[in-house]
């Protein structure tokens, strides 16, 4: 392995010189992570600081009869124990509802569990104590007497009258229904010559951070001020809510989110027990710390997928898709969490399904049922994969029906490369995708003709080795449309603040986060570029709510894409600024000028004129020396936020080649693909990382990971050693490959890459599964995740 | 569990004697993390599947949440700290920079102790082999393919150096 260097190019599509738009720079500030030199909030100490553990609820379903918390008050080191009831008189309950989703609700949630637990990990008391390891075991020494109720725990009978509500309230056991019916449906499939149906289940996985969720809240009476260090990927949303929450006005909060050990939409969400810390802290009048055990983390960070999907598809002999039917039940947990709600996958796989093809005739119904189970919501490209899978797994399969190649059959059907503007059946606003590009491109990157004879080849040996395919689009760069329009202070916009220190580098502050994507690299790159430094002039700010511009965050792939554009628009907006401040230093029309590699030279020339310490200088300390009225302005701010479309959609498609032993059931991934096109492509080494780390998670989805619970409610695998994640030995090479078609409501035209790789990977290796076993006379495999003994089932070998 | 009486124990921690005195239940990696604060070692766990909490034991890898810091009185530690500083792992961190083997780098102290034990055995690995070599080391993000490069091209780099 060579490692390829960096090569600066000459000018670039964004007309700059020494541009680093479109190269494999490193992140700056790896090598802190590298020495063990990052500070984790895990890592976080203050003075006075004690330590909150929880004590859960063991059962799925219970009424709280009691705590009893006096022998826990007496053991050593512990500083309080707090009840729900207690902390509710510091924290008031939420409600995980969006206007947009019409008719979702939910019922009051909160920090801790008051009379009822609904799901077994609920926190119920809280422990603070001087050391962790004491408030553990004080936690022993909580007594609570329960009533367990009877659990829901099956989607398929939630809402029959006779299960009984989690939430009486509310009246039912349903959160979310979404129905949709474009074209002529009936008609359709009654005029298609081969119609397909089957049922897809996927199991519920979770994000599985490395460093679990934790928080240290730091309630300072003397400054009325909370200071909250928080492994979050939105530190302006969680301002908001623990302002709203612990009323707070904002600016009396102040998030900070330094390093994060990994996040996948896992760490976007209102926790109750980190909310509950906060309190604990404003309670106590002393830094509180919580760190998730990994115990915890299984049975309380956002679990996701578990959807059950009647899925059809009809076509016709000659390949064309004529409708599409799905049929969509989800189980989330007793409530729907805040402040995104847990309806979004739901009714992004509605909004998703059949969307890179042309067929207009689509019907669907979601329906999303409360369960006593643990909360569900966004993790890595809610919903895609559940849409992708049911989409490409209905096209393999109809194509094996018809007789039909599988990518063949995918070029009949995929929008033309020339067709847009174009609108999916489900009413999606597609700018400008390459399907076909994209097809093509993947197609010569794998050798398709040379691996379908090889696996001809084999399988006369007894080999089984199969290769599967997955077209997807992906939503990146939300504007309002996703969360705004719905009510929740959510930012889409984003902004960067851009200023000149006084030996000429520049500091960006921006609203965008980094939890290992590289944002940070990003809005460097974009910045130096954008300015004209290079880039060890600059340095990124972020993860500070009282430093950084009003922004989102780091979610659904927007940090590039919206962050990146701010950058972008700060630096020329800066550069105006000092070019303005030059000219009159140099008596020069600004017009005249240009900054390059750090300089201020002559646009026409090259000439030098004067360095930018020359610039600051005079502007900072012999303002005294520039003529009569001229103020420079060496700092500027600029937002950005998508208007033209609601979501700047990206496409791609990959493809899984695999080996299926079939006396074992064994999976063995031999080599994967993925060809996207996020736009303009900042820098290619880390959107290809993006989308490699993307596509082993996917992986993990379709053949390992499962939160498999009983009919009890009960988490059975909420361990490492028993929830499978992806290991390195199990994982093959991915190859990626780009086309490019930028989006033009940003003059940089960059869009997301953070998901595309989840989006499609379970779809791949599903349908390469099937595509190894359809000649052994296997019935398809839908059920993930696609361990060793559903495929020996399958085979009718158990 | 009730804390038992504590121990004193001394031992090296990368190059530095270290007299304190430890419950017998605190592991090697909370004793490093919290009473010294060498917070590179990390947590991901606590049961040994992760492998984000390997440091050296008389130098060999071993799970600093598996291993009691009583246990290691009278020993040698190191930890991603004293490796960094010493300049042991300076071709695999640029390496791992570079190629950007780490994306939230919560992974990375453990699996850069864990390919520096399979380099130090010399040779060029198979790519095979140093998959399954770190697959003690769970990385969420990266997805391993990077971290794969970054060990086989110093593995190359060190082979050429002889
Ligand atoms: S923390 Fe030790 S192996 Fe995970
Ligand atoms: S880089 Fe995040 S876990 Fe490996």
């Amino acid at each position: 392995m060579q490692i390829a260097d960096d090569v600066p190019p000459g000018l670039t599509a964004l007309d700059r010189p020494n541009s680093y738009i479109g190269r494999s720079v490193p992140r700056p500030n790896l090598a802190r992570l590298a020495q063990g030199r990052a500070q984790y909030v895990s890592d976080v100490v203050l003075p006075r600081m004690a330590h909150a553990v929880f004590v859960r609820s063991p059962h799925a379903h219970a009424r709280i009869k009691h705590v009893d918390t006096a022998a826990a008050k007496k053991a050593p080191s512990v500083i309080a124990v707090v009840t729900g009831a207690e902390l509710a008189k510091v924290i008031t309950p939420w409600v995980g509802v969006l206007t947009h989703l019409k008719g979702l609700k939910s019922a009051p949630q909160h920090a801790i569990a008051i009379d009822r637990a609904c799901w077994q990990g609920e926190a119920v008391c809280a422990v603070v104590a001087r050391t962790r390891a004491e408030a553990e075991d004080a936690c022993e020494l909580v007594e609570v007497e329960y009533e367990p109720l009877p659990a829901v725990t099956d989607p398929e009978t939630a809402l029959d009258p006779k299960t009984p509500l989690i939430q009486p309230e509310l009246g039912d056991n349903l959160c979310f229904e979404r129905k949709l019916d474009a074209g002529e449906v009936d008609k359709a499939f009654a005029e298609s010559d081969a119609v397909v149906e089957t049922t897809f289940m996927f199991g519920r996985h979770t994000g599985v951070c490395n460093e679990p969720r934790a928080v240290v809240a730091d309630w300072n009476p003397g400054e009325q001020r909370l200071t909250v260090y928080h492994g979050t990927q939105a530190p302006h949303m969680m301002q908001n809510l623990f302002a709203k929450h612990l009323d707070l006005a904002e600016h009396q909060v102040r998030v900070l989110t330094k390093d994060v050990g990994g996040s996948f939409g896992i760490k976007v969400h209102t926790y109750a027990d980190e909310m509950a810390t906060v309190a604990l802290s404003k309670l106590l009048k002393r830094p509180v710390k919580f760190v998730a055990d990994r115990v915890e983390s299984f049975v309380t960070d956002i679990h996701a997928r578990d959807h059950r999907i009647k899925a059809k598809i009809g076509v016709k002999n000659d390949g064309t898709i004529t409708a599409f039917e799905i049929d969509d039940l989800t189980g989330i947990g007793p409530y729907s969490v805040y402040p995104r709600t847990s309806g979004i996958e739901a009714n992004q796989i509605v909004n998703l399904v059949g969307g890179p093809y042309t067929c207009m005739n689509y019907r669907a119904l979601a329906r999303v049922v409360f369960m006593n189970k643990n909360v569900m919501c966004q993790y890595r490209a809610v919903g895609h994969p559940i849409a992708v899978a049911v989409t490409e797994g209905l096209v393999e399969l109809a194509a094996a029906k018809i007789g039909m190649d599988p990518v063949d059959l995918r070029r009949k059907n995929l929008f033309a490369d020339d067709a847009y503007p174009a609108a999916s059946a489900a009413g999606l606003k597609f700018e400008a995708l390459s399907h076909h590009a994209s097809t093509d491109k993947l197609v010569k990157m794998m050798d398709y003709p040379a691996l379908r004879t090889e696996q001809q080849r084999l399988r006369g040996q007894g080999i089984c080795r199969g290769i599967g395919f997955a077209s997807f689009i992906e939503v990146t760069n939300p504007s309002a449309a996703f969360y705004g329009v719905g009510g929740a202070k959510i930012s889409s916009q984003d902004g960067v603040t851009m200023k000149l220190d006084a030996q000429g580098s520049i500091s960006c502050h921006t609203g965008v986060s980094e939890q290992g994507q590289g944002a940070e690299a990003v809005i460097a790159q974009v910045a130096a570029t954008a300015f004209g430094v290079p880039m060890e002039r600059v340095r990124v700010v972020m993860g500070d709510t009282d430093n950084t511009p009003y922004g989102g965050g780091t979610w659904a792939s927007r940090a590039a894409g919206i962050g990146g554009e701010a950058a972008w628009q700060a630096g020329k907006a800066l550069r105006q600024n000092v070019l303005t401040a030059a000219g009159s230093i140099l008596q020069a029309r600004p017009e005249a000028l240009d900054i390059r590699n750090g300089i201020v030279i002559d646009a026409d020339t090259g000439n030098e004129r004067i360095g930018l310490d020359e610039v600051a200088r005079v502007c900072y300390f012999r303002p005294d020396t520039l003529p009569p009225g001229f103020q420079a302005e060496l700092m500027a701010t600029r937002h950005y936020v998508p208007r033209a479309w609601p979501f700047a959609f990206t496409n791609g498609i990959q493809a899984a080649y695999l080996e299926v032993d079939i006396d074992t059931g064994f999976v063995t991934l031999i080599k994967h693909w993925c060809v996207e096109d996020c736009g303009t492509v900042i820098n290619p080494q880390l959107v290809d990382e993006q989308i490699r780390g993307g596509v082993v998670q996917g992986i993990g989805a379709a053949l390992f990971e499962h939160c498999l619970y009983d009919e009890r409610g009960q988490l059975l695998n909420g361990n490492m050693a028993d929830y499978l994640v992806p290991m390195a030995a199990e994982m093959p090479d991915i190859e990626c490959g780009h086309v490019v078609s930028p989006t033009a409501d940003s003059e940089l035209g960059a869009k997301g890459a953070g998901e595309a790789g989840t989006a499609g990977a379970p779809a791949s290796v599903m349908n390469a599964i099937n595509d190894a076993l359809r000649p052994l006379g296997a019935a398809p495999l839908t059920d993930m995740p696609f361990t060793p003994g559903k495929i020996l089932r399958a085979l009718g070998k158990v | 569990m009730s804390p038992q009486p504590a121990h004193d124990i001394t031992l090296m921690v990368n190059g530095e004697a270290i007299a304190e005195s430890v419950e017998p239940r605190t592991t090697l990696v909370d004793f490093l993390r919290e009473a010294l604060g060498l917070t590179g070692s990390h947590v991901g766990c606590e049961h040994g599947v992760c492998g984000a909490c390997t440091v050296r034991l008389d130098g060999v890898i071993v799970r600093g949440c598996l291993t009691l810091a009583v246990q290691c009185d009278g020993r040698r530690v190191e930890t991603i700290e004293g490796l960094s500083d010493s300049g042991e792992l300076a071709d695999l961190q640029a390496a791992f920079e570079r190629r950007n083997a780490l994306q939230c780098g919560f992974c990375t102290p453990g699996m850069m102790l864990t390919a520096q034990e399979l380099l130090a055995a010399g040779g060029v690995p198979s790519r095979d082999t140093i998959r399954a070599h770190i697959s003690g080391n769970y990385c969420r993000c990266t997805g391993y393919h990077a971290i794969v490069d970054a060990i086989e091209s110093v593995a190359q780099a060190r082979a050429q150096q002889g």
